[in-house]
């Protein structure tokens, strides 16, 4: 048997969080990208999982959707063990979670409508007409009805991403997954992903996972925070719980300071002796 | 010295393992072929990319190849009087080694290498991670349909590879060099069989040849690292390895089928 | 959409053109013509050496071509070789006595047998045996005689007359 579900679901199932986490260890060749992590990531809400780059943010959202496995710990997604599941039921619960890739990842022989499409006319067996009108209402949404017949090397980055975005919320999913959404925009940009992807979460009833090291953009439109450095969480909270945060670590990160526990300089010999001028040095 | 044995061996091990991945990779494209009956649309744009889009050159190469067998084969039949026997020669040769194995070299350079690009840049571009994100799986909706048209466009590229090679011998040896047309002809009909030469020859080769030439593109591109420098590495791989592997089994067949 | 309709007309001239160049193949590059060619009546003719003949090979005669070769086999019993003639139909009147030899089509061409007619008025028919053959000349034992007629030669001056 593949899902199973909470035991101690005394709770309402709404207050229950969508994707449970525990105990998730994972590496890669030798160096280990997670250690023993727990994270919940409670439903209708918008979750933000930060740290410094490298940190794995990615391969933590592979994790969920299943693409990885992970080498220990359980990943639940609304009851179901994601790396138990067969191919089949995998793919039925992908059909529920989103992912918007950095690059946007459309398919460049496509036009933007038939991006939109896509999900539709290989999941459902709708007739033309209504897949027509659903499309147009993604599009709509992110607003780029216009641009629908666009082929994506034809595109912005900006209008790439929506157009991704569009395709993403195609089959009315439960959970977007968003990885770096914010790299590399212009500021224009990113006040109108950061409005749509809000706007989509609670018009929608969505649960959204931000992938981000954007700190400024991506704590204004969270509800809760994950920050994660060197394969563990480092702390865990509200945007304004972490604010008032004591870890030097935090602050610095939140804050984007140079210099901080996270230090400035990169491991070397003491300057002095390197340049020579040590003492010893002097008497020659 | 022992290093450069434990490199060998280390090469060694990792080829095999890579052997064992593409089988993999080829049992997984097999199993998705059955979904491809609903999408004929897919390969009709594939067949066209592959096979349409290599007329002019095999077309232009047979052309060449059949003129200089003619020629060479005029040069020095000619001495001995027996250029009688042109035609034969032409044929024999573009039928049983040159049509194939030239017409699937030519396809791994243009189509080949275009499919392993465009599979690895997909992969670099997350396409494909997207799409099994949206639970549609790559092998039937990218793969197996590349997969097949080239299946079907590498025996028809052979194919005409070798009847406008012997067309163009036919040209160079009757029009330009004076062999009696009709024994041209009549002296080729009598000694190229129908089985022995032309299905054992150019139709077994070609069809297995694209079977290694498209397997090979397919995966080489759904293996590449997903970086800029990956993608070119693994266009270069395709049309290194499809040509050994298109030599060394086109010997294991001459030798099965017409050896001695 | 417009452009998949010209991408299949493309891809069905390219499927076409691809079977036509089989076609071509088969037809004018090929024997097909000659495998049809079973409705010929078979003949039987022994020979004491067929030197390279091979299954396929032409049966001609004055020069015409009227048939192949489609069998060769050896008696067991008298250890000759039994070559089986297929004969275009259309062919149907030589002489039963007509002789068969295998001959060399060049100085280092294919062998083929070649037919002299007779004057019998039978005819040969499905099942009929040629009874005068000539074997073919195999060049060692051509040298051979040669060598012996010229060692005889060298012996001879005071048998002649």
């Amino acid at each position: 048997m593949t899902a199973t579900v909470d035991p101690s679901a005394t709770a309402p199932p709404d207050a229950r969080p969508l994707v449970t986490v525990r105990g998730l260890s994972f590496h890669r060749g030798e160096r280990v990208i997670f250690q023993n992590v727990d994270l919940d990531i409670p439903r209708g809400k918008i979750t933000a999982i930060m740290g410094p780059s490298g940190t794995g943010k990615t391969t933590l959202l592979r994790l969920i959707g299943g693409q990885l496995r992970p080498d220990a710990g359980r990943i639940e997604v609304d009851g179901a063990c994601v790396h138990e599941l067969g191919r089949r039921e995998l793919y039925q619960l992908r059909k529920r979670m989103s992912m918007l890739f950095q690059s946007g990842a459309l398919f460049t022989d496509l036009s933007v409508f038939d991006n939109v499409a896509f999900p539709l006319r290989e999941h459902t067996r709708l007739p033309e007409t209504f897949i027509r009108t659903l499309v147009l209402m993604k599009l709509e949404a992110v607003g780029l009805r216009g641009a629908r017949d666009l082929m994506p090397s034809e595109l912005s980055g900006g209008m790439a991403r929506r157009a991704a975005l569009a395709r993403a919320i195609a089959l009315d999913p439960t959970m977007i997954m968003y990885d770096e959404p914010f790299s590399g925009q212009d500021p224009i940009t990113m006040g109108v992903l950061i409005k749509l992807i809000r706007t989509l979460n609670d018009a929608l009833g969505l649960t959204s996972v931000i992938v981000s090291h954007d700190v400024k953009e991506t704590a204004s439109i969270a509800d809760y925070i994950y920050l994660i450095s060197e394969g563990s969480v480092v702390d865990h909270g509200t945007p304004q719980a972490l604010e008032r945060s004591s870890s030097a670590w935090v602050e610095q990160f939140l804050h984007a300071l140079p210099d901080g526990p996270m230090s400035f300089h990169y491991p070397a010999l003491p300057y002095a002796q390197d340049l020579s001028l040590s003492k010893e040095a002097a008497l020659d | 010295m022992i290093e450069r044995l434990q490199r060998l061996g280390r090469l060694a091990l990792l080829s095999l393992a890579r052997l064992g991945k593409a089988t993999l990779f080829l049992l997984r494209l097999l199993g998705a072929l059955g979904a491809l009956g609903k999408r004929p649309g897919l390969m009709i744009r594939q067949l066209y990319s592959v096979g349409v889009l290599s007329l002019p050159i095999i077309a232009m190469s047979g052309l060449f190849v059949g003129m200089v067998l003619g020629l060479q084969g005029y040069t020095n039949l000619v001495d001995f009087g027996a250029t009688s026997t042109l035609g034969t020669v032409v044929a024999l040769s573009l039928v049983r080694e040159l049509g194939p194995v030239l017409a699937a070299l030519l396809y791994a350079a243009r189509a080949g290498s275009a499919l392993t690009a465009e599979i690895g840049l997909m992969k670099t571009t997350e396409q494909l991670a997207a799409m099994q994100m949206m639970a549609v799986d790559p092998f039937a909706r990218v793969f197996a349909p590349r997969f097949v048209a080239g299946f079907i466009a590498m025996p028809l590229l052979a194919g005409i590879f070798t009847a406008i090679g012997v067309l163009g011998g036919y040209f160079v040896a009757v029009q330009q060099l004076g062999v009696d047309s009709g024994t041209f002809w009549s002296r080729m009909q009598a000694s190229v069989g129908l089985v022995d030469d032309i299905i054992k020859g150019v139709v077994v080769k070609s069809v297995m040849f694209g079977w290694v030439a498209n397997w090979i593109a397919v995966f080489e591109g759904y293996d590449a690292t997903p970086t800029s420098e990956g993608i070119s590495l693994a266009t270069t791989r395709t049309v290194v390895n499809t040509a050994l592997a298109v030599l060394v089994l086109d010997f294991v067949l001459t030798a099965i089928f017409f050896g001695v | 959409m417009g452009t998949l309709k010209k991408l299949e007309l493309a891809v069905g001239v390219f499927v076409v053109l691809g079977l036509a160049a089989f076609f071509m193949l088969a037809m004018k590059v090929s024997n097909i013509a000659e495998l049809g060619e079973d409705k010929g009546y078979k003949v039987t003719a022994r020979f004491e050496n067929i030197g390279g003949l091979k299954i396929r090979a032409p049966v001609t005669l004055g020069g015409v071509r009227i048939g192949r070769v489609v069998g060769i086999d050896l008696d067991p019993r008298s250890f000759e070789a039994l070559v089986t003639l297929s004969i275009d139909p259309k062919y149907d009147h030589l002489p039963a006595d007509s002789s068969a030899s295998i001959l060399t089509s060049g100085l280092l061409g294919e062998q083929y047998v070649g037919l002299e007619p007779g004057g019998m008025d039978d005819v040969l028919k499905n099942g009929s045996t040629l009874k005068l053959t000539q074997s073919a000349l195999v060049l060692e034992k051509m040298i051979g005689r040669m060598l012996t007629n010229a060692a005889a030669g060298d012996q001879s001056p005071a048998k002649t007359p």
